[in-house]
């Protein structure tokens, strides 16, 4: 048991996985940041703007979320001929992780009601003004536990990258094991995998949990 | 071979479905149960399939369980590793459905002379499917979508049919816009239905505060 230890836990892998640990976070922390934006965006769109553009997000919104984010994966790094490979595997996660968020907010947003809007305008407040002090503040205080689950699943989708061989977490474990053949290391180094998403998503969800609890009583 | 791969993404993702609706069903009640060691259980369960990729749990089946020794096809590692994935997902489901009845109905039917079948038959679970359903069809169609991984592993699925004609034929616009409309087709029926249920539910529902989709994580 030592000896897999001392096997697998070479100095050289060590520092192999925590520049893919360190990949993993670095795009999930960028996709889930442009998401929310792009994504609130698109929500209000769809909530507020009944013509065209409201349409079109509409349309963006039910075509991403209703495809695997492999297809998007695949489509982006093979067909778009600009950028590395990382940004573009990280375009697709992008697009597909703003989909579902702009469901999120548009759920937020349904909460709020229409009252506000008229109160807000007789007070002298512009549209942008509205959306800006009072209701987006709003909607993502009622939204904070879903949008925290999706950035767990954001952490976990990082790993469908590994697929267009993108060095992050899950793709450098998959190298390291290449060079074991025996069945305690290549365990031991699916355990590190698994245990590295937990570790992440874990505390994650019990944030999401605590905060759940927390608003349940201030109700 | 787009028919083939198509058929194949069904079969596995109706037998994960399955599996993952028993399993969800099984710990969602064993959540709820007064036994601690029975929700420690269910707790494990959910926590490391929700918080670890499919992605690893799938080449875990294929390559780790290949090398200890035990080799299983594609087609059983895709509905056992998508159904044990989203279980967990289902199993919160069904524990939030049974938690949102208030305990006060328990009591009421006790107080009637219903057993724990009854009540639970005529009672509990009625409202629980009602306010379930909505939730439970996405996770449905993340199942659906999930399949996909599959064609990490040459599982022959959709994706993995589009992939290697693309590959092939170097038509690689055509393949994955094809591909993509048949998942579409998939999905967006169940995801459409689920949203349109779920604002009903909401419109009709006096209980409302009981259950707050808002708060609830319709992702994975």
């Amino acid at each position: 048991m030592l000896d897999v230890f001392k096997n697998v836990f070479t100095p050289s892998n060590v520092e192999f996985l925590a520049k893919g640990m360190a990949l993993t976070i670095a795009i999930s922390v960028s996709v889930v940041i442009i998401s929310i934006i792009f994504g609130t965006i698109l929500a209000l769109l769809r909530t507020y703007e009944k013509r065209f553009l409201g349409k079109l997000a509409g349309f963006y919104i039910e075509m991403f979320r209703n495809t695997p984010l492999l297809l998007w994966i695949l489509v982006c790094c093979f067909m778009i001929p600009y950028g590395t490979i990382v940004i573009r595997g990280g375009l697709a996660l992008t697009l597909y992780t703003s989909a579902v968020i702009a469901e999120i907010v548009r759920g937020g947003l349904n909460s709020i009601a229409e009252g506000q809007f008229e109160a807000a305008t007789s007070q002298g407040f512009t549209l942008i003004q509205t959306l800006i002090y009072i209701v987006l503040p709003q909607c993502f205080k009622s939204i904070v536990p879903s949008l925290l689950s999706q950035v767990i699943t954001t952490v976990k989708d990082t790993s469908f990258l590994q697929v267009v061989a993108i060095p992050e977490y899950t793709r450098s474990g998959f190298v390291v094991m290449g060079r074991y053949t025996t069945t305690p290391e290549v365990f031991m180094i699916f355990a590190v995998l698994a245990v590295g998403y937990f570790v992440i998503c874990f505390s994650l969800s019990c944030v999401v949990r605590s905060y759940q609890k927390r608003t349940q009583i201030a109700r | 071979m787009f028919g083939e791969g198509f058929l194949r993404t069904i079969e596995v993702a109706a037998l994960a479905l399955i599996l993952a609706l028993v399993l969800g069903i099984i710990f969602g009640v064993i959540s709820t149960s007064n036994n601690k060691v029975m929700r420690g259980i269910a707790r494990i369960y959910v926590e490391f399939f929700q918080n670890t990729p499919l992605v690893i749990q799938v080449f875990f089946l294929y390559n780790g369980l290949a090398i200890a020794g035990l080799r299983l096809s594609v087609f059983v590692i895709g509905v056992l590793g998508i159904g044990v994935y989203h279980g967990a997902y289902v199993s919160e489901v069904v524990k939030t459905g049974i938690t949102s009845i208030p305990e006060g109905q328990v009591e009421a039917a006790k107080s009637q002379g219903f057993t724990y079948i009854q009540y639970m038959r005529y009672i509990i679970l009625p409202q629980t499917i009602k306010i379930i359903l909505p939730p439970l069809t996405n996770q449905a169609v993340n199942l659906i979508k999930n399949t996909s991984v599959l064609a990490m592993i040459s599982g022959f699925d959709l994706m993995y049919m589009a992939d290697s004609w693309a590959s092939s034929s170097l038509d690689y616009g055509p393949s994955y816009v094809f591909a993509g409309l048949l998942y579409f087709m998939l999905c967006f029926p169940l995801a459409t239905w689920a949203r349109k249920y779920e604002e009903r539910l909401k419109r009709n529902d006096t209980t409302r505060t009981l259950y707050d989709p808002c708060e609830e994580a319709v992702t994975c």
